[in-house]
């Protein structure tokens, strides 16, 4: 029962990595249907932003508060110039933006083993995040319940933009139909660069969780940017909705398959099951409606 | 389009004969001629296989092979730096046979197929003498068959899973004789009767803990579990709940790379730490301590054959000058250690031949020693391997590891674990 229990939490823990990482994606491709490669050297940079922040400031627990802002500052920055120097250029040409985005990801690699050296550097985590909370016997460790909540926030706080703010109107109608956006006064081209500002920027606060389950090193997203594009996919394009359920689903999938055979078997049986569904709803969990023909 | 491509490209199944009794010739007529290899340079036709290395001037070409990028960049780029250092004092003093040594470095890409392609490149274009290099033994299986066409030596410098004894290689890191069973009799010294495996799921994980299984059947440890995690895995919550709910009395730990430093962070997360579950790792060194975090490893155990704590006046002064070179925060480790040694075993062998000729090298070989770092290692001529002192350390707080254990005497290289009756059947 404890076993049964301490997976149930492993699963959902991995879930809200994975909802972190894909929450940016779903905002970004999801929503504007940009395919960005280098979403995962966002997180890596967000990531090495908490590490600059720790050297600068020193104490672990300011300088995570600090670093969350921040990442996502930085991952937003990130975003912002990527969408206006290379992918406004080629929105209607998705394969082209796979590839310049993935010549991106490389650049940034290589731009970090530079600037930090080749080596990964480590993340102290605060005093207050380290060992476990024990309930009932079972051990949750205080990192994971922190992940835990900080995806729940970035998730409400998200579906609060999109469902009462201007920008979340203005983005849901751009979505659905932007050429009668466009008409209806909405700048299509502001929309764009804010929804891209904002989905890098989860990307940001992403890599700023992660330093706290692994070391930072320039090659971090790449281990994420697979499993975020199967969330969002298997979520449902375009519906944050989707990538909640999938997230989670996918979490408790890896968690107690990997339980009940390896980690190496536990990938393959998910990405089955993924192809599998995939087979049964090709436009995943949740699908928005449009009139469009697209 | 068709019958031109099927004539045009022979398959691998015939073209490796081919290019090996090439090379077999090559090295028939060469001898014949009394290997002077600098006598073949003028012919501009010869093939690759003979062997084009240019002694005449008073320089002589070695070819360092790392990944200087991707994710094994991390642990080779240490490697690579320690060769230039090596090969620094040694053109510093003189060079090899009074000719200075000229660097041609090549990008692995922690790719195997990019380290075949770039050992072909500098055994039949850039013709360096020796090559040294590869981390992982995925990049060692890949390099292995293009040494053998061409018949160049390669030097490597890491512990792997044994099981191999080239011509062309020289192995100057630990087989398993000398790493992983001295680990485990020194568990078993210590009263342990159960173990739980973690490794990465590639070759060297699978082998080694094979070889553990086969230990521990003949000396009464029971194997309470293993687990294989994809390389660059970054979630042991599940693998760390398995090794808690079997309760052993220890963890041997053979995972690589970063995969380390999310094990071991929920490891201690989950409540177990050194005092009650002791992990052995046989892939951190000094250099991985610092990615991983002092704080989430302090107490562990480690088994190599040289750490930066090793207290003799060689590894004081490569300790000096390495940090002298690439700064005092830098540390020095096991692979380190033995890529700086192979570029002096590689010199002291061709100072023995007096040629740089392979296959004069090669039957100097045996019997070669270096008072190096780790202690003096002597080359065994029959399986290219050297005879190393194993080390058991603990992590300490100042990141460093310190020797907790070791063997009485180096130990004698035997790859193939011929000298023990319990890994009958293993090869």
């Amino acid at each position: 029962m404890d076993t049964l229990l301490s997976q149930l939490f492993a699963g959902l823990s991995l879930g809200s990595v994975l909802l972190l990482a894909a929450l940016g994606l779903a905002l970004t491709f999801g929503q504007m249907g940009v395919i960005n490669m280098a979403h995962g050297e966002f997180m890596m940079a967000g990531a090495y932003t908490a590490f600059v922040i720790q050297g600068l400031l020193g104490d672990p627990g300011a300088s995570l508060l600090v670093s969350l802002p921040l990442g996502f500052l930085v991952g937003g920055a990130l975003g912002l110039l990527l969408e206006a120097t290379l992918i406004h250029r080629m929105y209607r040409r998705p394969l082209d933006t796979l590839l310049v985005t993935w010549g991106v990801a490389l650049l940034l690699q290589q731009v970090a083993r530079d600037v930090f050296g080749a080596p990964n550097v480590d993340v102290a985590a605060p005093g207050w995040l380290s060992g476990a909370v024990t309930v009932g016997g079972l051990a949750l460790p205080r990192t994971r319940l922190f992940i835990l909540a900080l995806a729940v926030v970035c998730l409400v706080a998200l579906a609060v933009v999109m469902k009462a703010t201007p920008l979340g109107r203005r983005i849901r109608a751009v979505v659905q139909h932007r050429d009668l956006a466009e008409a209806s006064g909405i700048s299509s081209r502001a929309t764009d660069r804010l929804t891209f500002f904002v989905g890098s920027g989860l990307a940001g606060i992403a890599g700023v969780a992660l330093t706290l389950l692994g070391s930072v090193g320039p090659t971090l997203g790449t281990g994420y940017i697979v499993d975020a594009f199967l969330v969002v996919v298997a979520g449902g394009i375009g519906q944050i909705k989707g990538t909640v359920i999938a997230a989670t689903a996918l979490g408790l999938l890896q968690a107690f398959f990997e339980y009940s055979t390896t980690a190496s078997v536990a990938k393959v049986l998910v990405f089955v099951v993924i192809v599998a569904f995939l087979q049964v709803r090709p436009q995943g969990l949740v699908s928005v409606r449009t009139r469009s023909l697209a | 389009m068709r019958p031109r491509s099927s004539t045009g490209t022979t398959r691998t199944g015939t073209t490796r004969p081919v290019v090996a009794s090439l090379a077999v010739l090559a090295v028939a007529a060469l001898s014949a001629c009394g290997a002077r290899v600098d006598a073949a340079s003028g012919d501009a036709s010869a093939s690759a296989a003979e062997g084009c290395v240019d002694t005449s001037g008073d320089t002589v070409k070695v070819g360092f092979l790392n990944s200087l990028s991707g994710t094994m960049a991390i642990s080779e780029q240490t490697v690579h730096d320690s060769l230039q250092l090596a090969a620094g004092e040694i053109n510093a003093d003189g060079g090899v046979l009074g000719k200075q040594l000229e660097i041609v470095s090549e990008d692995g890409q922690s790719e195997p197929t990019v380290f075949a392609e770039k050992a072909t490149k500098l055994i039949t274009s850039d013709c360096v003498a020796a090559v040294f290099g590869g981390w992982t033994s995925a990049s060692r299986k890949a390099m292995l068959p293009v040494f053998e066409a061409n018949d160049s030596l390669l030097f490597y410098p890491v512990q792997y899973e044994g099981l191999e004894a080239s011509e062309n290689i020289f192995y100057t890191g630990a087989t398993t004789n000398q790493q992983i069973v001295p680990a485990l009799d020194y568990l078993a010294e210590q009263g342990t009767t159960s173990l739980f495996l973690v490794g990465s799921d590639y070759v060297f994980p699978r082998t080694a803990n094979k070889i553990i299984n086969a230990y521990a059947e003949a000396h009464g440890i029971e194997i309470v579990g293993e687990e294989y995690a994809p390389l660059g895995h970054t979630d042991f919550s599940t693998i760390v709940n398995k090794v808690k709910a079997a309760g052993a009395d220890a963890v041997f730990n053979t995972l690589n790379g970063d995969s380390n430093v999310a094990f071991f962070k929920e490891y201690n997360n989950a409540g177990l730490s050194a005092d009650d579950m002791p992990v052995v790792s046989v892939s951190i060194a000094e250099e991985e301590v610092g990615g991983i975090g002092v704080d989430n490893i302090e107490g562990q155990l480690t088994a190599w054959n040289y750490y930066q704590t090793v207290d003799s006046p060689e590894n004081d002064a490569f300790v000096k000058a390495f940090q002298a070179e690439y700064g005092d925060d830098r540390v020095t480790s096991d692979p380190m250690e033995a890529a700086y040694t192979s570029l002096y075993l590689w010199k002291a062998m061709v100072e023995k031949a007096d040629s740089f000729d392979v296959a004069d090298v090669q039957a100097a070989a045996d019997g070669v020693t270096f008072d190096a770092p780790e202690g003096t290692v002597v080359v065994d001529g029959e399986n290219h391997h050297v005879a190393k002192t194993a080390l058991v350390g603990r992590i300490g707080e100042d990141g460093l590891i310190h020797t907790e254990w070791s063997s009485e005497e180096p130990i004698e290289p035997d790859p193939f674990l011929e000298g023990y009756d319990w890994a009958d059947g293993l090869s």
